[in-house]
């Protein structure tokens, strides 16, 4: 059986259907979450899409923290199950404490949509598996509030533990140590701001890498399950 | 402050005498008293407020309608057309199963006033539109007009209006997919906004604006009604700026919620798919005032409002405020009773509001109560449809013919292979021919995964369907200068312009919108244009066999008596039957033959040369031929579908030299380019004859392509080979330009001229 992923939509939500179609086109099986319902219908794995939740008023996935779906999402977490988070969803994440540190405004002040070359600098995650450490890739990042930021104590201790996912190559917001993705202590919980969904079909993203993404979590639930 | 005694019908029909502002609120004399005589009596506050809106420029076209006819008379007939001028925005069958919903329009003067809000609001007000047809709004564009780009003031409108673009679309969620901007003096105190949205949905889908079905239901949903943009329609997009203050038209700027529309847009596609609502409007320009009176007068022609009930954001609101609200984010929704209910328990789960207002009636009248008594009591098509007409005198300008021989071709030229290697360079830095990322970097592109072209493509291109690969293009163009040197002509460039550019990505054009940006109605020489321009589009889409399907109007684009350039913008929407087959601009590989199809001639007269090199404006336009531009559609499509390009790219503002410099710039390649034989090298280098398309052909092909041209009898003419090894403009005999001196001089000039 196909892994299941969970795409949660909140309201202003806007890449769900992006995330969906990746999901698909990896081979694993896209299930609708609704940020209001308070159940996981039996998914593998969580992936949180990019946008606008909540209309990002207060500060962005302040109040997405508290949605109804994010308590389960927190739960099951730290149960071990993966969870993604990619740009408003990573924003989620550090709101909910799932990651470390913080996104905040580009240095440059500016929403910038561009091709972000990335290194994938671990594959000892659930979601990176299938990449060979050291793997340069190409998303989309597009975003006005990126700029990964945490104090240097954390910083050190992340580089130390192996949870720098993905560093910019040609930073594009200011990022504290060119930090484009992170991921928890147990590397179940991964978060990014440049958009592997919207790298999955040569006709419409800059590359196909991030199929990658799909690949190494349903790897990785495979590997569980034969277990 | 003493509250004011309700102006209601009875004490209307009780003060027949009273005064009453109406030249205040922009209507003439002749009007008031046409009010009265469709009344009987005076006109209530609440009701002078809503003719005064529905019968300024904005909402009544009374200015342009004797001219926009046109189109109905001679959009060619074509089976593909499902709704058409008048509605919210026209309809295209694209195949059985799917329809195409576009329209463009301008949010100029909000977008002067507060250029970040004012361009938001455009963008979020065209969106509605789409919606309102039934359909999911899947793309934006933009087509911009500012002052000089090192103008103080630009520094200010510019970043606010690109922000405010971007902020709209993308926290809506909608791909930002191409556009233009432009600079030119005569945009200085009218920057032009125009924003374009196209959106898809299943033909059973197609919504009405009819409120119909006596006992049915009127639902507001979508955001609280507030004080903003109170009499942003008849005072702001209806008079003239004048030099002095523009202090008291800053509050009626309206301000925009983007995460609300996304809610409105979602809620409305599950209504819809559910078969909840028998009527939709959106609310624009105009509020409930406009919603109200067009529902009611195209359905039953009866309705009853309780305005009470209308949830307000603000305190204190009059009757005649609420009706006159510009608050955004906000849709009228006809449902029968038996779905009040399930539309409401939809509407909650979105977190939208959703508030019965009213029910249609049989009475042929719309009456709006106000906590039980009559504040108005019309009949809701004297608003809707039967304002007033004008003839507006018209003068062909006297200048003219003075125009008309000061030709850029007597301008001096670069003559030397170095001047003519420096005017390449220097036109590609000049502000309409540098590279525009700095803007549409601010912009999502990619939201939906379908974007299959975006900027800096000719034309934006979005997939429909994953299965079968059917896609829509869209190219959006205008050019002032050209319409101001002949307003006829220039029009149907733009056209042509956006027709070739939707051709060259290897879409079929099917249909057109068009935004028509002018000077004051008032001013007979501004008429002259309007009445030219409109002609001009007409008989060229009865021509090229595509319909105007609905558009805009903007008058009064003018400070004093300056009036900017007449400028028609034009959107072209075609069709594609698979996306995968589309054509790029760029330059294929290193090897593949490149080749110009069409005529070079000596055309500079309003050319960007001679304006960015002698700010010079004269002469006649470069001559349009659209038998030419059909035929040249036509083929590229077929090369498209047989997979014969490699790459192509329309020839228009910078001629030749534009074209390769943009090529070269976005493919990061080099060409190796001979000049026909006898081919004067600066003629040829940045004429701006129409209707040529620089082609890249695959090796192997180049023979059937020479063929496929010579059986249309296009002209193909040889140019020479993409090189990777040259790696930028070699111009064999004349001069080289490394690809790394290009783009210094392409990119980066508004970023600097901003101060970044």
């Amino acid at each position: 059986m196909s892994a299941r992923i969970g795409i949660v939509t909140f309201p202003g939500s806007l890449d769900d259907r992006d995330a969906a179609r990746a999901v698909r086109l990896g081979g694993a099986e896209p299930v609708a979450l609704w940020h209001d319902d308070a159940m996981l219908r039996s998914v593998d794995a969580v992936f949180l899409p990019g946008g606008f939740s909540y209309g990002d008023y207060l500060r962005c996935g302040a109040i997405a923290r508290f949605s109804e779906v994010m308590g389960l999402v927190r739960d099951a977490a730290g149960r071990g199950m993966p969870v993604l988070g990619v740009c408003n969803g990573f924003q989620v994440l550090c709101e909910s404490h799932l990651l470390p540190g913080a996104l905040v405004r580009n240095a440059h002040l500016r929403y910038r949509n561009r091709p972000a070359r990335l290194r994938v600098e671990t594959a000892a995650t659930a979601w990176t598996n299938a990449y060979a450490s050291g793997a340069e890739v190409v998303f989309p990042a597009k975003h006005g509030e990126g700029r990964y930021v945490a104090d240097e104590a954390t910083l050190d201790r992340l580089e130390a533990n192996g949870q720098v996912v993905f560093r910019y190559l040609d930073n594009p917001n200011g990022a504290m140590r060119d930090i484009a993705g992170v991921s928890n202590e147990a590397g179940n919980v991964v978060g990014l701001m440049p958009h592997p969904e919207h790298a999955v079909e040569a006709l419409t993203g800059p590359s196909t890498d991030g199929l990658g993404v799909v690949a190494s979590i349903t790897a990785y639930l495979n590997e569980g399950a034969a277990r | 402050m003493t509250r004011q005694m309700l102006d209601t019908v009875g004490v209307a029909e009780a003060t027949p005498d009273e005064k009453q502002p109406y030249a205040e609120l922009g209507l003439a004399e002749d009007e008031y008293a046409r009010i009265r005589q469709i009344l009987g009596r005076r006109p209530t506050q609440s009701e002078l407020a809503m003719y005064s809106i529905m019968w300024s420029e904005h909402c009544s076209y009374k200015s342009s309608r004797v001219h926009l006819r046109q189109f109905g008379e001679k959009n060619p007939k074509t089976p593909r057309l499902l709704a058409g001028i008048g509605e919210n925005a026209g309809v295209v069958a694209i195949d059985e199963h799917l329809a195409v919903t576009f329209k463009v329009e301008s949010h100029n003067h909000p977008s002067f006033v507060e250029p970040k809000q004012g361009a938001a609001t455009g963008v979020g007000g065209i969106i509605r539109d789409i919606i309102a047809m039934g359909a999911r709004p899947i793309a934006v564009m933009d087509s911009l007009r500012f002052g000089e780009l090192s103008h103080p003031d630009t520094a200010r409108v510019l970043p606010g209006v690109v922000e405010g673009v971007g902020h709209y679309g993308n926290c809506v969620g909608l791909p930002n997919i191409g556009g233009e901007t432009f600079f030119d003096p005569c945009y200085q105190g009218n920057p032009l906004v125009n924003a374009l949205s196209v959106g898809v949905l299943p033909r059973e889908r197609l919504q009405s604006m009819q409120a119909s079905g006596v006992g049915n239901v009127v639902i507001l949903l979508g955001a609280k009604t507030g004080r903003d943009g109170i009499g942003g329609v008849s005072v702001l997009a209806s008079a003239t700026f004048s030099d002095e203050d523009d202090s008291d038209s800053r509050p009626s700027v309206q301000v925009g919620d983007p995460f609300t529309e996304k809610l409105l847009i979602e809620a409305c596609l599950e209504l819809f798919d559910s078969g909840l609502v028998e009527g939709i409007q959106d609310l624009g320009g105009a509020g409930l005032t406009c919603a109200l009176s067009e529902t009611a007068a195209a359905g039953d022609g009866g309705m009853h409002v309780d305005l009470e009930r209308v949830p307000l954001r603000a305190t204190g609101m009059e009757p005649h405020d609420i009706l006159a609200s510009e608050s955004q984010e906000r849709m009228l929704a006809i449902v029968a009773p038996a779905n009040v209910e399930q539309v409401l328990a939809r509407a909650r789960r979105w977190g939208l509001l959703a508030t019965a207002i009213g029910e249609v009636t049989d009475s042929g009248r719309l009456v709006i109560d106000y906590h039980g008594q009559a504040v108005v009591d019309v009949p809701p098509a004297s608003l809707a449809d039967e304002g007033p007409v004008y003839h507006r005198p018209i003068a062909e300008p006297n200048d003219l013919g003075l125009i008309a021989v000061d030709r850029a071709e007597t301008l001096p030229r670069p003559s030397t292979d170095e001047e003519i290697r420096r005017t390449v360079l220097d036109m590609a830095a000049s502000p309409n021919l540098c590279d525009k990322s700095w803007i549409t970097e601010q912009y999502d592109s990619s939201v939906f995964g379908n974007t299959v072209l975006g900027t800096p493509h000719d034309a934006g291109m979005v997939r429909l369907d994953e299965r079968t690969g059917v896609g829509i293009a869209i190219a959006l163009d205008g050019n002032g200068r050209y319409a101001r040197l002949d307003p006829y002509t220039g029009s149907q460039l733009a056209l042509a312009e956006a027709y070739r550019n939707v051709a060259v990505t290897g879409a079929t054009p099917i249909a057109v919108t068009d935004c028509l940006n002018f000077g004051s109605p008032e001013d007979p020489h501004v008429m002259w244009q309007f009445e030219r321009a409109v002609t001009g589009i007409a008989d060229g889409c009865q021509k090229l066999g595509i319909p105007v399907t609905g558009g805009n109007v903007s008058f009064y684009n003018q400070t004093g008596s300056e009036a900017i350039h007449p400028t028609p913008v034009i959107g072209v929407l075609g069709v594609i039957d698979d996306v995968s087959r589309r054509i790029p601009l760029g330059l294929g590989q290193s090897g593949d033959t490149i080749a110009l199809i069409g005529t070079t001639g000596e055309e500079l007269s309003g050319s960007e040369w001679a304006w960015a090199t002698h700010r010079h404006l004269g002469g006649v336009p470069p001559k349009v031929d659209l038998d030419h531009e059909m035929k040249l559609a036509e083929l590229l499509a077929r090369l498209a579908g047989n997979e014969q390009l490699a790459a192509a790219h329309d020839l228009s503002e910078g001629g030749l030299a534009q074209a390769l410099v943009e090529a070269i710039c976005n493919a990061g390649t080099g060409a190796n380019i001979l000049l026909p034989e006898g081919a004067d090298p600066f003629t040829y280098l940045f004429s701006e004859s129409t209707g040529r398309v620089l082609i890249v052909i695959p090796r192997g092909q180049e023979l059937a392509v020479r063929s496929a041209c010579e059986q249309r009898g296009l002209p193909i003419t040889p140019l020479g080979v993409v090189d990777a090894n040259t790696d930028g403009l070699h111009l064999r005999d004349h001069f080289d330009i490394p690809r790394a001196e290009l783009e210094a001089a392409w990119k980066g000039r508004i970023a600097a001229q901003l101060g970044e």
